[in-house]
C-alpha cells in the first residue's frame, strides 16, 4: 500500500498515463477548452482528470479567414487554422494561471517542421507547470512538401524522437484518424518513445452551401467533431488499444459519462472532452461526477477495472 | 465577468408577424447581469442534432429576472425554437460578449430588420439613465409594417421619439432606414447605435464617419461556444487582423471593423 495515500479515494478514479498520475480519467480536448481561464465561471476546472490546452506553435498563428465553423448532422466543422498566440506568450500570459489551478497542465503542440517541434519542446521544458506534452501530428510538413506527419509512419515517428529527446515530463502522440491503418502510426510513435497516444483528431470534412454554391468554409475542408464521430472513434481506439502497450487516451464525440465509458471498455484509460464543451461548458465535470457514479453503483474497486474490459464473444 | 449556464423557463411566447417571434424567459441570474449588446446561447433541443448552441442577442432584460430574445425563424434551430411552448425549459448560456458603451451625451439608436433586438434594451438602460431629458432618436427600419410596429410601443416608453421606414412604405417613411439619418440634424457629441444587415451597416459607418459621430455596431456571427474557445468566430478587422464576435464583440467600434459591402 502506497503510505503517501494510505486511503483510496472513493469512488477511486485513478488513473496513470505511464508516469503521469490523475485523480480521474477526465481531460479537456485541445482545442476546445481555450486556455481554461474561460470556463472557471461555469465549472469547476480543480475537478478535471487534466487539463488540455489548446494548441500551441512556436510563433503566434493568426488562424484561417472566416467562415471557420459550420454545423453539420449530430456535429460540427472547423478549420480554425490552429490560432494561437505563440509559445513566448503562452509561458508569459496563459502558463501562470494554469499552474495555480492544482490540475495536471497538458500542453498541445504543432509545428510544420521537424525543428519547429524541437524548438517548443526545449522552451516548455523550462516550465515546471507543464504536466505532459500532447504532440499534434495532424499539420503539414512545410519542408516535405505539406504531407501531414500524422500520414507517414517514419514522419510521425521522427517528430516523436525528438520531442521525447527534448521533453522533461511525459509525451503524448495525438494521431489523425485520416489515415489507412490508424494502429501503423500508432505502432510508430510507440516504438519512437511515446509515453501515450490519444485519438482521434477530428476527421477531414466538408460542407457546401447551396444557395451562394460556395463551399460553406472558406478553408474549403474542415475536421468534422462531435457526436457524429464517435463510432468511428471508437473503432479506432479499440483497434490502437490492441495494438499497443503504452495508454490509449480516447477522443471523438464524447458527451456524456456512458460514452467516456465505452471508450474505457474499448481500451482507452482516459479520455478527452471535446466539442461536448461547446455545447456544455460544464460537460467535462458531469462527465466526472457520472462515472463517479458509476463506479459507486456497479460496486467497483475502481475505474480502471473498465479499461479495456470488453467482452466479445 | 460572470457568466451562467442557467435553466430557464419560458413564460411568455409571442408570435409578433408570421416568421418573427418573441420570447420571454425567466432567467434570474442572466437577465440581472445582462448588460445591452451582450448576447446569450441557447439550447434549441435536448438532443445532438442540432448540436450547437444558437447566439441571440438580449432584446430586454429587467433586474428581477426577465429576459427576452427576439428572432426571425430561418433556419431549423430558429423554428425548433419557435415551436416552444410556456412552460418549457430551454437551457441558456450568458451573459455573453461585450455589449455596447453607454453615454451621456445625445444618442441615436439605428435598429434594422433583426438589428431591432438588442435596442430596446439599450433604449430602456439610455432611458433610465437620463430620467426625464431625452436627448435621442430611435431609428427603426423593416421590410414591412409587420417587421417594426409590434414592437413600437415597446420602444416609445423608453422615452425616445421613435421614427420609422420600411421598404414598402407599409409603415412610416418608405426606404431605408438610413435615409432618415442622413436627414436628420444631431449634435456634433451625438453617439450612433447601430445593429441591422451588413449592408446597412457598412453603410451607417460610412454616414457616421462622414460627419464625425462615433459609430458602434453590434455584428454576428456563426459561432459554437459564444465564449472564446472555439475561436470560430473570427472577423477582419480593419488593420487586417481577425477579431472574435464572440469576446472582442459582438458590438465594435464601426470605424475598426472592415466593411465588405
Amino acid at each position: 500500500m502506497d503510505l503517501l495515500n494510505p486511503t483510496p479515494p472513493h469512488p477511486d478514479l485513478r488513473v496513470s498515463i505511464g508516469p503521469l498520475s490523475l485523480a480521474n480519467p477526465v481531460m479537456t480536448a485541445s482545442g476546445t477548452f481555450g486556455y481554461a481561464q474561460e470556463f472557471e465561471t461555469l465549472m469547476n476546472l480543480r475537478r478535471l482528470g487534466a487539463i488540455i490546452v489548446k494548441g500551441i506553435s512556436l510563433h503566434p498563428r493568426a488562424g484561417n479567414p472566416p467562415p471557420r465553423i459550420v454545423e453539420s448532422a449530430c456535429g460540427m466543422l472547423n478549420a480554425i487554422g490552429l490560432q494561437n498566440v505563440g509559445v513566448q506568450r503562452f509561458i508569459e500570459e496563459k502558463l501562470p494561471y494554469l499552474g495555480g489551478l492544482g490540475v495536471p497542465i497538458i500542453v498541445n503542440i504543432l509545428g510544420d517542421s521537424i525543428d519547429e517541434y524541437r524548438e517548443i519542446t526545449e522552451r516548455l521544458a523550462e516550465s515546471s507547470v507543464v504536466s505532459a506534452i500532447e504532440v499534434n501530428i495532424s499539420c503539414p510538413n512545410v519542408k516535405k512538401g505539406g504531407v501531414a506527419f500524422g500520414s507517414d509512419p517514419l514522419m510521425a515517428a521522427a517528430v516523436t524522437g525528438v520531442v521525447k529527446e527534448k521533453a522533461a515530463v511525459p509525451v503524448i502522440v495525438k494521431l489523425s484518424p485520416n489515415v489507412t491503418d490508424v494502429t501503423l502510426i500508432a505502432r510508430a510513435v510507440a516504438e519512437a518513445g511515446a509515453d501515450a497516444v490519444s485519438l482521434i483528431n477530428t476527421l477531414i470534412g466538408m460542407a457546401i452551401d447551396l444557395k451562394r454554391r460556395r463551399p460553406a468554409l472558406a478553408n474549403v475542408f474542415g475536421g468534422l467533431s462531435g457526436p457524429a464521430i464517435k463510432p468511428v472513434a471508437l473503432r479506432m481506439v479499440y483497434q490502437v488499444a490492441k495494438s499497443v502497450q503504452i495508454p490509449v487516451i480516447g477522443i471523438g464525440g464524447i458527451e456524456s459519462a456512458e460514452d467516456a465509458l465505452e471508450f474505457m471498455l474499448a481500451g482507452a484509460t482516459a479520455v478527452q472532452i471535446g466539442t461536448a464543451n461547446f455545447v456544455n461548458p460544464r460537460a467535462s465535470e458531469d462527465v466526472v461526477d457520472g462515472i463517479g457514479a458509476y463506479v459507486i453503483e456497479e460496486g467497483l474497486t475502481s475505474i480502471r477495472e473498465m479499461i479495456g474490459a470488453l467482452e466479445i464473444c | 465577468m460572470t457568466q451562467f449556464q442557467e435553466k430557464a423557463t419560458v413564460t411568455r411566447r409571442e408570435l409578433l408577424s408570421s416568421d418573427n417571434v418573441r420570447l420571454t424567459f425567466q432567467s434570474a441570474k442572466i437577465a440581472s447581469a445582462a448588460e445591452p449588446g451582450q448576447f446569450v446561447m441557447i439550447r434549441v433541443g435536448a438532443g445532438k442534432d442540432p448540436l450547437l448552441r444558437r447566439p441571440f442577442s438580449i432584446h430586454q432584460a429587467t433586474a428581477e429576472g426577465t429576459l427576452q430574445i427576439y428572432f426571425k425563424v430561418v433556419g431549423r434551430g430558429t423554428a425548433m425554437l419557435a415551436g416552444i411552448r410556456e412552460g418549457d425549459e430551454v437551457s441558456i448560456l450568458g451573459p455573453l460578449g461585450r455589449g455596447f458603451q453607454l453615454t451621456d451625451s445625445p444618442v441615436c439608436l439605428v435598429g434594422g430588420g433583426l438589428g431591432i433586438a438588442p435596442m430596446l434594451f439599450l433604449a430602456t438602460r439610455l432611458g433610465e439613465r437620463r430620467s426625464g431629458q431625452i436627448h435621442g432618436r430611435v431609428l427603426l427600419g423593416g421590410r414591412t409594417r409587420m417587421e417594426v410596429e409590434p414592437l413600437l410601443g415597446d420602444f416609445e416608453q423608453t422615452g425616445f421619439p421613435v421614427l420609422v421606414a420600411t421598404d414598402d412604405g407599409s409603415f412610416g417613411q418608405r426606404g431605408f432606414v438610413t435615409a432618415i439619418f442622413s436627414t436628420l440634424d444631431l449634435p456634433p457629441d451625438c453617439t450612433v447605435y447601430c445593429c441591422g444587415p451588413e449592408p446597412m451597416m457598412a453603410s451607417m459607418a460610412v454616414l457616421s464617419r462622414e460627419r464625425h459621430l462615433h459609430c458602434q455596431v453590434s455584428v454576428e456571427s456563426a459561432m459554437a461556444c459564444g465564449m472564446g474557445a472555439c475561436l470560430g468566430c473570427s472577423r477582419t478587422a480593419r488593420n487586417g487582423e481577425y477579431v472574435h464576435v464572440c469576446l472582442d464583440g459582438p458590438v465594435f467600434d464601426a470605424e475598426d471593423m472592415a466593411w465588405t459591402f
